[in-house]
């Protein structure tokens, strides 16, 4: 029985193994392992070397492990040995304690780097590019101040230019979170947050909402797609010419709860109204009143 | 608990004598460590509220600095009053202690008395606990405190009744010892109330 | 309120559940009137303060509780097997995940242990009860009564679907009409006030009853993560208590705490409920350390290594775990500052963490290791913690935690760390201790089943989660387009959870096989055990000792057996013993509790000042309460004792 058991836990320590043989067949759609951008770069690195001492951590762990349990195991020789009354010892607590401690510091240092280093665009030489997000249930709203122009569910992107998105929310919590290009932060009601990614290459990426905000969350996705700067701007000059016009009616529309699709507009919902200002959500009231009217339990006072 | 709960120790004061007030006692002690945090995290909140006051008014506007200062003066005076109320039991003087008890609870009634005029005062202003989060910031956080002070209020009473029915016992001892502690800290909280939310509000 | 809104239907689902509730009320009626078992529920169980059978009241609701939020889990499982599958809607699924996370943490992990530690500290410390008996019944009707709240939204009224972080403007009534966010607010109030009352009680239990000679540094490892465990429980759940109580304000009274307009702010939601939920998942682990070094040190026949070390951890992670919570917000974009300080305290977590680890596996070292089933709880409690300990590590790294966060890994991590933790050590502490609770052992062999199959299906389940995370799904999604590779490692997924679900009812099994066929404990020690819970009968008189044994040494019972014969009792040494009355008001109190809550969860506050009304009464008739308990003569105890050493 005891053997028995030896033997299960030699395969269990296989799992992980065979989980990474599996995987690599298709370690392209490990997004966040293989980074499209010098953010999401930085955090790849950041991982990689963390992953460097769990691993060694891991492997003391459980040799040690391994060898305490076969060793001092109950076995039929040994039934008239009695253990020894061992209270501590106090150079290995000093190790055991110093190890962990040099470790932490390891990744401690480049962690406080790499967090300020995202907080500003991965390049000077060019001029960042700025994109406001607002979030609503259950889509994302992206509007090009600058170009003046707006999108939904999709934004394109100049590669190789830093662009800040600057984030807010009209409803719940979100999440603006695109893997291959660098890790998320929160959209929120009454605030802006900001979050600076940049496109190594032309291509498509998938985003979505990290954050759960209701019903339809599992379907708030949305596509960035980087271009050639050249392409970039033709894209730009098209939608200002061609696109329609956004107006409060219309974005009252968009704002409701539910899914739409992919939408373009040549101007902003700015203009009249920024969700990141605290309070905001008080100018466009019409929008609950009428969710809410069969709802007898709900006393919504504005 | 077993036998250790009568396990009568002579040379303490009353309300120490048997186990289980020395434990009671200390509990409530443990109790006051978790009050503190509670309103530690209203005050927190406070503070953290205090200045997003919406459409409505700010502190500086709206604080009534008399009835403050009368409420502050009547807590702070039956906290003087329950620690005479104490000073009498270590005494083993009946009588004075029911008196200085009956006072703490008549000042704790004039203390909530204020409060709720106060209270009215701003209702009547048009600041209520929904106009704003500052003001419910400022409801919850004073509310909670003038709740405590209602319910020492019942407490006291009910020990008043039992000292009149069973005089100065261990037991009514311990009692009586632990509602004082209860309401010391009550008044340590209005000091800073007074400090945190009034006096600083009226200021900034 | 509709009464078509009351109840919740249109789902062949709940009304299965319907049926079986209805029918298991009628059911357990029929016995209790059939076998005329009333009276002894009432005497025995419902007004009882005995720590012993109040902790094993918390175990059996902790069980029920674990099987429901079991379904929860396979449902959500059975949902994400495959792509685009239509077995919930989304609205069912966000309803499942959030009251599987709030019943795991708030009415599985901590009443399990809660129910432990109510069996094994006044034993542990030689204590005839713990210092508030009474209270303690009280701590245990409350958690009853809040989880029974809790569970009823799922047929009336509708369950909260807002995730058990409930955070805000999402929790708030703009966006989550209807009760189920109430039931929330309003049940783990309930139960919390319980929790607190707990901390406060083995708190005081445990400085001040003590047997003679049990000096702090002789104390079993477990009271000493128990009484640090009070410690965070007596400063965290206040803030917690006042989180909920400014959700309710906001949801039934229109407060602006955390709405989107007149100045609210949901952020502070946010750090409200991580400053308690933080050293939450703490309170949850501390006891489960504990437990494991009882169980390691007993069947590794050795003194637990380091002790003053182990003790100096737990006592650094406590207060560590209250400077850490914006470990689940660095991407609320406080500023790099903030976000490396809290960095850096989450990551130095990990260092007492070690300790621990090495000192348990020091502690092996030179032992003579029995594979019992507790045992294998808690060795395979060591590399499974660990996988679980550095992925969190991982995680407090604030600029790689922009890509974890939220995602499966996240998922992977907390579910390494609570199950490997808490739930091994729920496992682990139920075979080790249960002889002491009900007299016999559990099945060696069905336990080890159990243990195998839960313990693979646990890494079939849970490992594949942080590739998942490191591919992009985030948590939380009640489904996902096919095509982005995730459905390999999901079906895997599924497949360990189906495991886990056997192992449980494995173990269920041998509860019921062991009451049957299982193995009478006579001697009380049938572990060869060290500390004082061994000392005396399994299950012990109420009274726990017949007189209150003297304490030498650190694993006082160990040091009795190698000094002398162990504890004896002599006749001559026998006095009578003072015990508290059971009562029915705690109970009362809570039913009280119970409908007041549900008063204001459908906001009827006329019911609810009702039942206020009756609690302040239960207050007011405990304050004139004489009852002084009473005594056990000298000759109760002789017949008690040499009943109890006739059956040895
Ligand atoms: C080495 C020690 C540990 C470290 C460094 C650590 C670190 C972290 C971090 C940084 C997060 C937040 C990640 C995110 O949201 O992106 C997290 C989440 C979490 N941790 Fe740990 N952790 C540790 C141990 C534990 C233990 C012992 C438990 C419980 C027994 C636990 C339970 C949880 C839970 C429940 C969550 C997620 C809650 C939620 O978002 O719903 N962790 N941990
Ligand atoms: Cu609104
Ligand atoms: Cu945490």
């Amino acid at each position: 029985m005891k053997h028995e058991k030896q033997r299960g836990r030699k395969w269990f320590s296989l799992l992980p193994l065979s989980l990474l043989l599996f995987l690599s067949g298709c370690s392209e759609k490990i997004v966040v392992l293989n980074p499209k951008g010098p953010v999401a770069k930085a955090q790849y690195d950041l991982i990689m070397w963390s992953i460097g001492f769990m691993l060694f951590i891991i492997i003391v762990v459980f040799t040690l492990f391994a060898v305490v349990l076969i060793r001092y195991r109950e076995k039929p020789e040994t039934a008239d040995y009695e253990p020894p009354d061992e209270e501590g010892n106090k150079l290995l607590e000093i190790v055991w304690t110093a190890i962990p401690i040099i470790i932490v510091a390891a990744l401690a240092i480049p962690t406080v780097k790499a967090t300020f280093a995202l907080e500003k665009p991965p390049r000077h030489d060019v001029k960042p590019i700025t994109i406001h997000v607002t979030s609503a249930n259950w889509k994302w709203i992206f509007s090009y101040p600058e170009q003046n122009i707006e999108t939904v569910n999709y934004v394109n992107i100049p590669e190789d230019v830093p662009v800040k998105f600057k984030l807010t929310s009209a409803g719940p919590m979100n999440s603006f979170w695109v893997p291959e290009l660098g890790g998320q932060k929160y959209a929120m009601d009454g605030m802006e947050t900001q979050l600076i990614l940049q496109a190594d290459h032309p291509g498509s990426y998938m985003g979505r909402s990290a954050n759960f905000s209701g019903r339809q969350f599992a379907h708030m996705e949305f596509e960035v797609v980087a271009q050639k700067q050249d392409e970039f701007d033709k894209w730009v000059k098209e939608v200002q010419q061609t696109a329609p016009k956004l107006n409060k009616e219309k974005y009252e529309e968009i704002l409701k709860p539910g899914l739409v699709g992919r939408m373009t507009f040549s101007n902003t919902h700015l203009e009249w109204i920024d969700h990141a200002e605290q309070n905001s959500h008080h100018a466009n009231d019409e929008k609950h009143n009428d969710r809410h009217e069969d709802m007898e339990s709900d006393h919504h006072e504005h | 608990m077993a036998e250790a709960a009568h396990r009568y120790d002579e040379t303490m004061p009353l309300e120490y004598r048997t186990q289980e007030s020395r434990l009671n006692i200390l509990g409530f002690w443990i109790f006051l460590g978790a009050e503190v945090a509670l309103f530690a995290t209203l005050f927190a909140t406070y503070l953290v509220l205090f200045q997003r006051t919406g459409s409505g008014p700010t502190a500086k506007e709206l604080f009534e600095v008399k009835d403050v200062l009368i409420e502050t003066l009547l807590l702070l005076t039956s906290s003087f009053t329950c620690g005479l109320a104490v000073f009498e039991m270590r005494r083993g003087r009946l009588s004075g202690l029911l008196t200085w008890l009956l006072v703490t609870l008549l000042l704790g009634a004039g203390f909530i008395t204020f409060e709720i005029r106060e209270f009215i005062h701003y209702v009547h202003e048009g600041a209520t606990m929904q106009t704003s989060a500052f003001l419910s910031s400022f409801f919850v956080l004073v509310g909670t405190h003038g709740a405590h002070v209602s319910l020492g209020i019942g407490w006291m009473i009910l020990i008043i009744i039992q000292l009149l029915q069973r005089g100065l016992t261990p037991r009514t001892a311990r009692k009586v010892f632990i509602v004082s502690l209860y309401w010391h800290f009550l008044d340590v909280v209005w000091i800073f109330i007074f400090t945190l939310v009034y006096l600083t509000g009226m200021v900034i | 309120m509709k009464w078509s809104e009351f109840f919740v239907t249109g789902e062949p689902l709940i009304y299965a559940a319907d049926v079986a509730i209805v029918l298991t009320i009628i059911g357990i009626v029929f016995v209790l009137t059939y076998f005329k078992k009333w009276k002894w529920l009432w005497d025995e169980w419902l007004t009882t303060v005995d720590h012993k059978k109040i902790g094993i009241m918390y175990i059996i609701c902790a069980v029920l509780m674990l099987f429901r939020g079991g379904v929860d889990a396979l449902l959500m499982r059975a949902q994400l097997t495959a792509p685009n599958m239509k077995f919930l809607d989304a609205q069912h699924y966000n309803e499942i995940f959030t009251t599987h996370g709030t019943i795991m943490i708030l009415f599985m992990a901590m009443p399990f242990l809660i129910g432990l530690m109510n069996i094994v500290v006044p034993l542990q410390i030689g204590a005839r009860d713990v210092a508030y008996p009474y209270l303690n019944a009280l701590s245990f009707w409350l958690f009853f009564f809040g989880a029974l709240l809790f569970n009823i939204s799922f047929v009336i009224g509708g369950s909260p679907d807002a995730g058990w972080t409930a955070y805000f403007p999402l929790a708030s009534n703009e966006f989550s009409p209807g009760v189920g966010n109430n039931y929330y607010a309003v049940a783990l109030q309930i139960s919390g006030i319980g929790t607190l009352m707990t901390g406060i009680n083995f708190l005081v239990t445990i400085l001040k009853m003590r047997a003679p000679g049990m000096t702090l540094m002789r104390m079993p490892m477990f009271t000493w993560t128990v009484l640090i465990t009070c410690v965070i429980i007596i400063f965290a759940f206040p803030v917690f208590t006042v989180a909920l109580a400014l959700m309710t304000f906001d949801r039934l009274f229109g407060t602006q705490f955390f709405t989107m307009a007149n100045g609210g702010m949901s952020m502070l939601w946010a750090n409200l409920f991580w400053i308690w939920g933080h050293p939450e998942v703490y309170i949850v682990i501390l006891p489960s350390f504990g437990i494991f070094s009882e169980i390691v040190s007993t069947f590794a026949r050795k003194r637990l290594f380091g002790y003053k070390a182990m003790i100096g951890s737990i006592v650094g992670i406590a207060f560590l775990s209250f400077i850490v919570w914006v470990h689940h917000f660095f991407t609320m974009g406080a500023g790099p500052a903030v976000n490396s300080f809290f960095s850096i305290t989450t990551m130095a977590i990990a260092i007492p963490t070690g300790v621990k680890v090495f000192n348990w596996l020091f502690t092996l070292r030179k032992g003579k290791i029995r594979f019992t089933t507790a045992m294998l709880w808690s060795l395979a409690f060591i590399p499974n913690f660990v996988i679980g300990g550095v992925t969190g590590v991982m995680l407090a790294m604030a600029a790689a935690d922009y890509q974890y966060h939220n995602s499966y890994f996240l998922i992977g991590h907390f579910h390494y760390v609570l199950i490997a933790g808490t739930v091994f050590a729920c496992f682990a502490g139920v075979h080790y201790w249960y002889p002491k609770m009900f007299g016999h052992l559990l099945n060696e062999r069905l336990g080890k089943w159990a243990f195998w199959l839960f313990m693979i299906g646990f890494n079939i389940c849970f490992f594949p989660m942080y590739f998942l995370g490191l591919m992009g799904m985030t948590r939380r999604m009640y489904t996902y387009a096919a095509g982005l590779g995730w459905t390999p490692l999901n079906v895997v997924a599924t497949i360990g959870a189906v495991l886990m679900g056997i192992g449980f009812i494995v173990f269920c099994y041998n509860i019921y096989y062991s009451a049957r066929y299982g193995e009478r404990d006579m001697t009380g020690d049938p572990w060869d055990g060290r500390t004082l819970e061994w000392a005396t009968a399994s299950p012990p008189a109420h009274y726990n000792f017949p007189v209150v044994p003297e304490v030498t040494d650190l694993d006082a019972y160990w040091a009795m057996k190698k000094n002398g014969n162990g504890y004896e009792v002599k006749e001559e040494q026998l006095e009578p013993i003072h015990m508290p009355s059971n009562s029915g008001r705690p109970f009362l109190i809570s039913i009280a509790f119970f409908i007041a809550g549900f008063g204001l969860v459908f906001k009827w506050f006329t019911l609810a000042i009702i039942a206020a009304i009756f609690i302040i009464l239960g207050l007011i008739l405990r304050s004139f309460d004489d009852d002084d308990g009473y005594y056990i003569s000298v000759d109760e105890i002789k017949r008690t004792e040499r009943l109890a050493r006739k059956g040895a």
